[in-house]
């Protein structure tokens, strides 16, 4: 009788609570009250939230390996690498490179924005951490969430978590940490500049440019084959316009459905004993410096490219670079009204922004290459 | 002179500003045109009476299609 009470007692979880679980519970908690309350990128960081949480009670084994529910989902879809590649499918569906295409000059400032990633690269290497480490931290400066849970997984898989939270976070606060940059390195009057039009892009090129750049991107850096065969896939889905089921299916219900399963699996596998240590601190610092590096050299190169060109560029759009998708074109546009209310940037600084994505992911595709 | 009030991207229109016989005047709010899940007032250029809207709220438009005629 005493030894079965006993048994019961032991079974409950409470006892087995650690202060470290209850530190994750107010992470958790936090980012599910940014998620409801400020709306802080709230498809994500919800289910990440109430992962931490989950993962944070005793006795579960909900990420118990080989057996526990969310240890599947993370499992099958992060480490088998389903779920970015899917997300990347759903991306190329809703991604119109058509400013891209008019303006092709604008793609370098996509390119210049990678700059964080790479010195964030040497700076977190040559603190300590080993090379695998140094990349993951570094392309979290790309500000996109699928591309550093891709190079994590391959990389270094204990980064994972904390690598996955700061590019998720730092993409919810680009509004907040962009425009004190971008108003540092121009004047008011180039925030003022307003940009000529591109030529009209006509539907072959559009629908014609995902196959090109598929067969151009991987002959060049194969390594980045899942996230640009999908994220191409799908961009050919959309111009195609003869499949618009498939392109809905994959910009809505199947990005909705994998959204679920990555963020639940992202909080669960931060548990207090992976989560609380300093590495996750300088994680979350070396992240926040390579965005903001990022968006520093697409506005320099902006202002660098005004130099030898007679059609300006507003230097404001060069921080669209970084790729979180549309925010930071939104930011620019923004700051870009601030100067002139008349100024209208937003699809200007998209040109930047998609080519922003692409290159985060060559250069997750080079460090791959170079480091596995 | 009849001016024409052209898009500055391309979107939907959530709101109509003016209304035809208004009286409005330079940097004026006319349109609100949502693209990228964000709301971008559209502006007048110049002043004038309201003679003409071609579009409805709702409605999708292209860059630099019409929007309305000022004269």
């Amino acid at each position: 009788m005493n030894e079965s009470m006993f048994a019961l007692v032991d079974s409950l979880g409470f006892l087995s609570l650690t202060p470290g679980m209850l530190v994750m519970w107010i992470i958790g908690f936090t980012l599910i009250f940014l998620a409801i309350a400020k709306e802080y990128e709230p498809l994500l960081l919800l289910p990440i939230g109430f992962g931490i949480l989950l993962a944070n009670l005793p006795m579960t084994h909900l990420m118990e390996p080989g057996e526990g529910l969310i240890w599947r989902f993370y499992h099958y879809g992060i480490e088998w690498e389903v779920i970015p590649p899917l997300i990347f499918l759903g991306l190329g569906a809703l991604t119109d490179f058509g400013p891209l295409l008019a303006q092709p000059r604008l793609i370098f400032l996509g390119a210049a924005a990678q700059a964080g990633v790479y010195i964030t690269f040497f700076v977190a290497w040559a603190i300590g951490f080993d090379l695998q480490e140094a990349a993951t931290i570094g392309i979290i400066g790309g500000a996109d969430g699928p591309t550093t849970i891709f190079l994590a997984s391959n990389l270094a898989p204990h980064l994972l978590a904390s690598c996955a939270v700061a590019a998720y976070s730092y993409m919810a606060m680009v509004p907040i940490i962009q425009p004190p940059i971008m108003k540092l390195l121009t004047s008011e009057k180039e925030r003022k500049i307003k940009m000529k039009r591109g030529r009209k892009v006509g539907r072959k090129e559009k629908m014609l440019f995902p196959i090109v750049s598929a067969v151009v991107i991987l002959l060049i850096v194969p390594a980045s084959a899942p996230l640009i065969a999908m994220f191409m896939l799908g961009n050919l889905f959309r111009e195609a316009k003869v499949v618009e089921r498939l392109s809905g299916a994959a910009q809505n219900e199947l990005m909705n459905i994998v959204t679920i399963f990555l963020g639940v699996s992202i909080g669960a596998t931060m548990t207090a004993d992976s989560f609380l240590k300093k590495e996750a601190l300088f994680i979350f610092f070396l992240g926040l410096f390579a965005f903001m590096i990022s968006t520093a050299t697409g506005v320099l190169l902006a202002k660098l490219m005004n130099l030898f060109t007679k059609n300006k560029i507003n230097p404001l759009i060069g921080a669209a670079g970084v790729s979180a998708v549309p925010m930071a074109a939104r930011v620019a546009h923004k700051v870009g009204a601030e100067a002139d209310k008349k100024n209208y940037l937003l699809m200007f600084a998209m040109g930047p922004n998609i080519a922003g994505v692409i290159g985060t992911v060559i250069a997750a595709g080079i460090f791959l290459m170079l480091l596995k | 002179m009849a001016n024409e009030v052209y898009a500055p991207l391309a979107g939907k229109i959530v709101k109509v500003s003016v209304e035809v016989g208004q009286q409005v005047e330079e940097d004026d709010e006319a349109m609100v045109i949502e693209a990228m899940k964000m709301e971008t007032p559209v502006y007048l250029e110049f002043s004038g009476t309201v003679k003409e809207i071609r579009v409805k709220e709702g409605q999708q438009v292209e860059e630099e299609d019409v929007l309305a005629i000022v004269e």
